[in-house]
């Protein structure tokens, strides 16, 4: 599963921290004494475990459960689903909406990061420090500090209450990340392998498309899923560059569908609504966890 | 890539070269130009304007009204809130920051060995991560309610509310934070801890070192770098928090939890409306900011020597 192991082979017994305090390495869990020492590791640990997942799955059972002030009073079924549904423009207006950011993003942070990483990696240029630099420095400027003048500049050119908008945004704020990420992957494949191409008589760019895209395809991977993930769930660009209710995202729709009957909070569509915005994010987590605790590692790395 | 042929005079290799760095020159800047494009527009642009909004009078609807400075700042500082906000979000980096690297490290402990059962453990503190934290927010706002949370009959019996009182909120909500962000801060140390060469713990060991030892003398101090990455971002992310809050508490109870971010949103776009002050208050944070990491940096650093 997760893809962090240790590269420690040739050391008998557990690291420092490990459970079983100073068992000696015999075969690991066959005797009757060894699982009944490992039993309070598990039993610990496991419900550790269990605190990090248990909020998600009630919440998935919750929203298809009974409850008195929603649209499920009793019995189980799909009626906060349905509430959601019809909630102002439609759950699929704001499904539809978010997705679009998101893919939009995802798209130019891709396209972006890709050339990007191309030239910081493979050319020399002038200027290409500083402009490496200047990237990296978004990492350090508040979000909110760039999203009051963006929030001016987006007026002045029409972009007023637009996904576009918010999606060019978002692309900005994943720059360092994947610019630097693309950057390593590119400097990670030898040399050799695109000279050779172009001595072939390739052009730059057909020795990126044909020969380099494939071997930096894991680092696209990551970088577009921490885009994605990143647009998906996005709340304060669109809370500050959105204001029209037929424009706003999943995670602004549900935020707001809380007050909206009568001042009581509808806590069953709440939940329908959380299950929406998460589960994208969670299948896409299983299916592609290697790439995200990649991505984790690289930022580790340049520290 | 440069082909040199050995038989030309060298005058013309040396054109030939030079020539080669232009067209290298010229390609690298084409590649890079979406970068540039992007970089310019949407950061350089708007860093400068921010500037400049916070020195001229700037109301929402209507605009630029010509340079008043320093009256945005000086409303920034004695906003009401102003210093309960700087107060408040100082105490919960503190909080947040302590609680995320410990657990971050003691979880990254408890699964460093590599094993099924281990990846299973690390896959679960890690799901939290994926979600978004306006999602988490949102989650944990039906879990700390009095009606909805399968925890209200113990909240009725105990007589206490998750997000009743000042108290209350800023701990639920840093439970909130943990459980989203302990996964990530696992994955950092995990990555740290890998670093470590496994002769130093096994000269340890021989040398009869305890655990507790161990861990101090060896773990700890070889994880530094590990932990001024780490200690880095979570302050930054800590000083800046706004969605949970915005979510979870809307500030109260009582304009107990506003941050300073979300003071910065108020100022902007709820009531007052005033974008110059607001982006008198983002300089004030940036320039913090800068002076905080600096500072981090720093100490860091001269720990090492």
């Amino acid at each position: 599963m997760v893809a962090v192991s240790r590269s420690r082979t040739g050391r008998g017994g557990p690291p420092p921290s490990a459970a079983a305090p100073g068992r000696p390495t015999g075969p690991k869990g066959v005797t009757i004494a060894g699982i009944a020492l490992r039993t309070p590791y598990w039993v610990l640990s496991g419900s550790v475990g269990l605190i990090f997942l248990a909020p998600l799955l009630w919440t998935a059972v919750a929203s298809v459960g009974p409850r008195a002030g929603t649209n499920q009073v009793d019995g189980w079924g799909f009626g906060n689903y349905e509430t959601l549904a019809n909630y102002q423009a439609g759950i699929w207006r704001y499904f539809a909406n978010t997705a679009f950011v998101a893919l939009l993003a995802v798209a130019l942070t891709l396209l972006i990061s890709l050339l990007g990483g191309y030239a910081f990696a493979r050319f020399r240029f002038p200027g290409k420090n500083i402009l490496f630099l200047v990237t990296l420095a978004i990492l350090m400027v508040p979000y909110a500090t760039l999203l009051i003048p963006l929030y001016v500049l987006l007026n002045q050119v029409g972009l007023e209450n637009s996904l576009v908008g918010v999606a060019l945004v978002l692309t900005m704020f994943q720059l360092p990340f994947s610019t630097f990420l693309m950057r390593i992957s590119f400097e990670a494949v030898p040399r050799e392998l695109d000279e050779a191409a172009m001595v072939d008589g390739c052009s730059t760019f057909s020795a990126l498309w044909r020969v380099l895209l494939p071997a930096v395809k894991p680092g696209l991977i990551t970088v577009g899923l921490f885009a994605f993930l990143t647009a998906w769930n996005d709340f304060m660009a669109p809370l500050i560059l959105i204001n029209d209710s037929e424009r706003m995202t999943l995670p602004l729709a549900v935020s707001n569908l809380r007050g909206q009957v009568q001042g009581v909070v509808d806590y069953g569509a709440t939940e329908a609504g959380v299950v929406v915005l998460a589960l994208p994010c969670i299948v896409l987590f299983l299916l592609l966890q290697r790439h995200y605790v990649r991505g984790f590692m690289s930022g580790a790395m340049k520290g | 890539m440069r082909v040199t042929a050995p038989s030309r005079p060298p005058s013309a290799a040396m054109r030939d070269r030079a020539r080669t760095r232009g067209r290298q020159a010229l390609l690298g800047w084409l590649y890079a130009t979406p970068t540039a494009v992007f970089v310019v527009a949407l950061f350089a642009v708007p860093l400068l304007l921010v500037i400049r909004m916070s020195v001229s009078r700037w109301p929402l609807l209507s605009g630029d009204q010509g340079v008043n400075a320093p009256d945005n700042f000086v409303k920034a500082v004695n906003h009401r809130f102003f210093t309960d906000s700087v107060v408040f979000t100082l105490k919960y980096t503190a909080l947040a920051t302590v609680l995320l690297l410990a657990l971050g490290l003691g979880l990254a402990l408890l699964v460093q060995e590599s094993s099924r059962w281990n990846n299973l453990l690390r896959a679960s503190f890690l799901i939290p991560s994926a979600l978004g934290l306006a999602s988490a927010s949102l989650l944990f706002y039906v879990l700390y309610s009095p009606y909805a949370s399968p925890l209200a009959p113990v909240m009725d019996r105990l007589g206490v509310t998750f997000l009743g009182s000042p108290t209350a909120a800023l701990i639920s909500t840093t439970f909130l934070i943990v459980w989203r962000y302990a996964g990530f801060y696992m994955v950092l140390m995990l990555v740290g801890l890998q670093g470590i060469p496994a002769d130093v713990y096994e000269a340890a060991r021989a040398d009869g070192a305890s655990r507790w030892q161990t861990f101090r003398k060896i773990t700890l101090p070889l994880l530094r770098p590990t932990l001024a990455l780490t200690t880095v971002l979570c302050v930054t992310g800590s000083l800046l928090a706004f969605e949970q809050f915005y979510i979870l508490t809307k500030g109260g109870p009582d304009n107990s939890t506003i941050t300073v971010v979300q003071l910065i949103y108020m100022v902007a776009f709820q009531g007052q409306n005033d974008l110059g002050v607001a982006a008198a208050l983002s300089v004030i944070v940036l320039l913090a900011l800068v002076l905080i990491n600096a500072l981090q940096l720093r100490a860091f650093r001269s720990e090492e020597n």
